[in-house]
């Protein structure tokens, strides 16, 4: 198992805010990697500085075998970044984003890229409108199909639901999948326990600037003391019963 | 990356002029308010008011255009801090382009959108009665002037753009730009000012900028106001320059 993204002793500060003290952790390639923590916990630092937007005060990291502070072009030539708030611009239509990041890409036949992942994100339709008139949803969709743009092998996804309908979290999670499935590896952070549970093949758990647990759900379901067993009703969640009153197919 | 830097400038020019067409009204609305004024003060003010000139709107046309350009600037500073906020930049930053041409290009845009407010208001000033016998080589001076000027007032632009809080903090910095030519040349002759505005007005740039170009509209001689202008223009581009790439290199650390 080949380690894409490798982080060792990462520090950062703001002024006299230490956000990061010290993060560890390892993804394997082709895997979903949960950061699980709450507002704060300094999620979003690591995800800036491993794709090169913010430069950490101490310790390494590399993506894709490349070091972040030594050869920043070769990371983002391997990486995709989608921030947490949709990226998308807002007065271009959804076709012309599209087009805008392939071009940007250098890649050949930037239309046909276009109209094959609005096809795939089911936008087809609303490719020709304004991202402004887009929902929630459908514009998250769409920054996670500029992100798929040239096929790079690391991306990350800075809380990719947050704020979205049960839906539209479905469809991200199986549009996740999906990428995992195919050989791309996924770092995604979320302060939602179900998302990382579902999706994630390791998680770690960043807290106060440190990596508190790390491991497969399994693994960190081992740290609490064994489960007794009780009989409960099953009830229904209000999700399952929101999910089979709106008629989605999970 | 250097070998991008021309295509993806390209790529981002065209992006951002979508933006300048898709909201005509910018465009508009930065014409609008130099025509505005112009009407008021050619047609309200202009009786009353002696220059010298034989016809007021070609006295004024300088000034209009500086303010023209002084009120286009807050939609360069307006469309940078929108994608400062929206994402869009850090978007683009984390993508292996040329990083500097998402910077020019927004400083390209701001440069089209400009000449064509400019253009628009040249044109309303003809309608209006402006007329000059200048050839084709003065004109290229005035536009050369005015597109010195523009980039000056646009990288000083890019430095709320890149820093505000807020959108009116954004945009805010361009009043005292448009106050400034009242205090100058470029609605009245400075000769009836007390002595301290006087002084004020001769020496401040729009006056020498006003001067240089109503000379090459009436074929006047030239005499320093062209150099002082143009050193003017050349110094504010310079500084300006400066601090907006520090401010630049400071927020993509």
């Amino acid at each position: 198992m080949t380690t894409v993204i490798r982080v060792q002793g990462m520090e950062k500060s703001y002024k006299d805010l230490r956000v990061l003290r010290g993060v560890d952790f390892e993804v394997a390639k082709g895997s979903i990697f949960a950061l699980l923590g709450s507002n704060g916990a300094g999620k979003t630092t690591v995800v800036k500085i491993l794709s090169t937007l913010l430069k950490a005060d101490a310790g390494t990291a590399t993506v894709n075998g490349f070091d972040v502070a030594a050869q920043p072009e070769n990371v983002r030539e391997s990486i995709s970044l989608t921030g947490q708030f949709a990226a998308v611009d807002e007065i271009l239509t959804g076709r012309e984003n599209l087009v805008l990041v392939a071009k940007l890409r250098h890649l050949k036949d930037p239309g046909t890229i276009a109209d094959t992942l609005l096809g795939r994100f089911s936008l087809a339709d609303a490719g020709a409108r304004k991202v402004s008139t887009y929902s929630g949803g459908m514009r998250r969709r769409l920054d996670i199909a500029m992100s798929l743009i040239g096929s790079p092998p690391v991306i990350f996804l800075d809380e990719p639901t947050t704020g979205l309908d049960p839906q539209a979290r479905i469809e991200v999670w199986d549009a996740v999948r999906e990428l995992a499935g195919q050989g791309t590896t996924v770092l995604l952070t979320t302060q939602y326990l179900d998302e990382a549970e579902h999706l994630a093949d390791r998680i770690a758990i960043l807290h106060e600037g440190r990596i508190l647990v790390h491991g497969t759900l399994a693994e960190l379901k081992q740290l609490l003391p064994p489960a007794t067993v009780e009989y409960v009703e099953k009830q229904p969640s209000l999700e399952d019963v929101f999910l089979s009153l709106v008629g989605t197919n999970h | 990356m250097r070998k991008h830097f021309l295509g993806d400038t390209a790529v981002l020019l065209g992006r951002s002029m979508t933006h300048v067409t898709r909201s005509v009204d910018t465009i508009i609305t930065t014409a609008i308010m130099p025509v505005a004024m112009m009407l008021l003060f050619v047609y309200v003010f202009g009786g009353a008011i002696s220059t010298g000139s034989p016809s007021y709107v070609t006295y004024l046309l300088p000034g209009i255009l500086l303010i023209t350009v002084a009120s286009g600037i807050s939609y360069t500073a307006f469309r940078l801090f929108t994608d400062m906020k929206s994402g869009v930049f850090e978007r683009f930053h984390s993508m292996p382009i040329a990083r500097s041409s998402v910077l020019w290009a927004h400083v390209l845009t701001s440069l089209v959108a400009n000449l064509i407010s400019l253009v628009v208001v040249v044109g309303v000033a003809l309608i209006m009665g402006f007329r000059s016998s200048a050839g084709i080589l003065a004109w290229l001076a005035v536009a050369g002037i005015m597109i010195l000027f523009t980039l000056a007032l646009t990288w000083l632009a890019v430095i709320p753009g890149l820093t505000a809080k807020s959108v009116e903090g954004a945009g805010v910095f361009a009043y005292p730009l448009m106050f400034l030519p009242f205090l100058s040349s470029a609605f009245v002759p400075t000769g009836t000012m007390p002595g301290p505005l006087r002084a004020f007005a001769e020496n401040q740039p729009v006056t020498s900028i006003v001067n240089a170009i109503r000379a090459l509209f009436t074929e006047s001689p030239l005499g320093n106001d062209i150099w002082i202008a143009l050193g003017w223009c050349v110094g504010i581009l310079i500084v300006t320059y400066a601090f907006a790439t520090a401010a630049y290199r400071r927020k993509i650390a």
